[in-house]
């Protein structure tokens, strides 16, 4: 086991990449501690697939080196890195038993038999696969197939880090909170270092210790669930985490004070005016607003009711800004004022978040 | 009153399929078996025979010999197009335009006509004028396929190769391009050596599709007769001479119908009880 990194990384499924969106992958240094359990998060289409992919060696970046510990991996294969990886579809070697499927690898590297079988055995037990052993690995369930991929990866003790893609998007969704149990505790008994990709956030919020957000190819931010809920790094990240997302509206600043609507918005520190920004937006959270007896003046435009709060949609001109109501609280009548908490309000400069 | 739960139009509707196979089956098969067990003169008078020609055809020297010849053939073919079938389809490429240029170029001997894949190896193997029998003899290689036995082998089971291997190839290839791009990177993590990989993920899935081009491929080779009968003519002598060439040579050459109605039967017999032991082998591997 050693730490990863990742150095000056960019990648191109083009020949020859020329403008900004040829680039699958932008130009990135991320580093992952050893034992952690990551959560890489974003949207289909964003890169999470490519960046594992070219931590497990499947693919040779265009630009830029990985590192495992001090050893420099760029042209290394998979098999010699010594990475686990389990796909979105389970793998299984169809003609061998579940035995077999988990011998696979460490036979392949020449281990000597009575190894293997304790080795194996040992996994098989912490998999809830024993009973299974003996029987064809193309019978089982897909879960039961995803724990055989999974299998794969843990017998070998010298793994470098484990790489989930989307490992629960084909199994039933009763199963997938017992499977990901599974996963956190083997993470726990084992700390090998682990990368869950997903594009869901919940999986993600409750797997990882670390959360990686990514979105068109680039990481926006690296953070525990928390950060990522409270301090989001860019816009992008407090639509995509939170349901519903965070508000983004449109500001002014005027003496360090951003002023929405002409009003100034108070935030936690001043902000130096932006010359160079193109946007700028405030962000806040539907957590963090309230209704006031004075401030923003906005109109009620509907109610849902989402069992323990209310979402409230409140106009104000052409803006919707939506707001969480604890459940039995009441609501004013069509016209109120809202009032942002200015230690959860940030201000973003092009989408990036203003310090 | 009680419901109707049958709906009997629906036999209107399975009509002309049965009219379609009755005549183009059935009846024809009927014939036959009418013909396998009785002597006629002609002037559609018959006399009884029993299983007289049954016991005549399957005591003949000749029918064993052809027998075997087309046993030999088609074992030979099978070991040559099914490897080799599976290692083109293997070595072809995966993506771009090449797929194309290879699938059209794997498909052309497939369209053309029989009897034309016959006269074409006819003329291209000829000693004097042929392109490949002249190229055989320059290398010093006395080779004259309407004389030599052997030769006669070579250059048929050579055509068969030629026109058929594309059949295994397509629907190898067929196979392999249905195993997701995950199984190939899981075995790469796994440390698979390119053998493992073939053995335990690409014939596994291919398995399917192998069945089908055995079965068809052992059909059709088993039942011969164009081609050989364009290229040779069944010789020299009768060392090409298949089951289905022998058997044209007893009904239409000699009209012996009642030899040659047995032996249809007895031929028609075979090929469905090796393709029958074919299916359930594999199958039962399948199973397991």
């Amino acid at each position: 086991m050693s730490e990863i990194s990742l150095r000056e990384l960019r990648h191109s499924y083009l020949e020859t990449p020329q403008a900004d969106a040829d680039w699958a992958l932008k130009k990135m240094s991320v580093d992952w501690s050893e034992g952690g359990a990551y959560a890489l998060l974003g949207p289909s289409g964003c890169g999470k697939t490519t960046l594992l992919n070219i931590i497990s060696g499947l693919l040779t970046p265009t630009e830029g080196e990985v590192w495992f510990g001090d050893k420099n991996v760029t042209n290394m294969p998979p098999d010699q890195r010594n990475i686990a990886q389990v796909f979105q579809f389970p793998v299984v070697y169809d003609t061998m038993t579940v035995y077999e499927n988990l011998c696979f690898p460490l036979r392949n590297r020449g281990i000597p038999a009575a190894e293997v079988d304790r080795k194996v055995r040992e996994i098989a037990a912490m998999l809830d696969l024993d009973e299974m052993l003996p029987r064809r690995a193309s019978g089982l369930t897909a879960d039961g197939k995803q724990k055989i991929s999974l299998g794969r990866g843990l017998v070998r003790s010298d793994v470098n880090v484990i790489m989930f893609d989307e490992p629960l998007t084909v199994i039933d969704p009763h199963l997938k909170w017992v499977l990901r149990s599974k996963l956190k505790e083997l993470h726990q008994r084992i700390g090998t270092t682990m990368i869950y990709v997903t594009h869901d956030q919940t999986e993600a919020l409750t797997f990882a210790d670390q959360v990686v957000v990514m979105h068109e190819g680039t990481v926006v931010q690296i953070g525990t669930p928390v950060d990522l809920f409270e301090r989001p790094r860019h816009t992008f990240v407090g639509h995509f985490i939170g349901s519903p997302g965070m508000n983004v509206l449109p500001c002014e600043i005027e003496n360090g004070t951003p002023l929405f609507a002409g009003q100034p918005i108070p935030v936690g520190h001043a902000i130096a005016h932006r010359d160079g920004a193109e946007r700028l937006e405030i962000g806040v959270r539907p957590e963090f607003i309230s209704f006031a007896a004075e401030g923003i003046p906005v109109e009620i435009v509907k109610v849902s009711d989402a069992g323990r709060y209310s979402i409230v949609d409140a106009r104000h001109g052409e803006h919707v800004i939506k707001l969480l109501v604890p459940e039995g609280d009441s609501l004013p009548a069509e016209s109120a004022h809202i009032h942002f908490d200015p230690g959860h309000t940030q201000v973003y400069a092009d989408g990036w978040m203003v310090n | 009153m009680a419901t109707k739960t049958q709906n009997s139009r629906a036999w209107l509707f399975v009509l002309p399929v049965v009219v379609l196979v009755a005549f183009n089956a059935l009846i024809p098969l009927m014939t036959v078996v009418n013909y396998s067990v009785q002597e006629t003169f002609g002037d559609n008078v018959f006399f009884w025979e029993g299983v007289k020609w049954f016991e005549q055809v399957l005591h003949s020297e000749r029918f064993h010999a052809s027998l075997l010849r087309q046993l030999m053939f088609t074992s030979i073919i099978l070991m040559i197009e099914v490897p080799l079938g599976v290692a083109i389809a293997l070595s072809m490429p995966k993506k771009g335009i090449g797929v194309s240029v290879c699938l059209v170029l794997m498909a052309l001997p497939l369209l053309i006509p029989w009897n034309v894949v016959g006269a074409m190896w006819n003329i291209f193997a000829l000693p004097d004028i042929g392109l490949l029998g002249r190229m055989i003899n320059g290398l010093g290689i006395d080779y004259n396929f309407t004389q030599q036995p052997g030769a006669a082998w070579f250059t048929t089971i050579l055509m068969d190769v030629w026109h058929w291997t594309s059949l295994v190839v397509l629907l190898a290839y067929a196979g392999l391009r249905s195993i997701p791009d995950a199984y190939y990177q899981a075995a790469k993590i796994d440390g698979a050596t390119p053998w493992a990989v073939f053995r335990f993920i690409q014939l596994p899935k291919m398995k399917r599709v192998l069945t089908i081009a055995i079965l068809l491929r052992f059909m059709d080779s088993f039942m011969i007769y164009t081609e050989p009968f364009v290229l040779t003519g069944g010789g020299p002598g009768n060392t090409t001479t298949f089951l289905s060439i022998d058997l044209v040579k007893i009904a239409l050459g000699q009209f012996d119908l009642g030899p040659a109605a047995a032996m249809s039967l007895i031929y028609f017999l075979i090929v469905l009880l090796l393709c029958w032991v074919f299916y359930t082998l594999m199958m039962r591997h399948e199973a397991q």
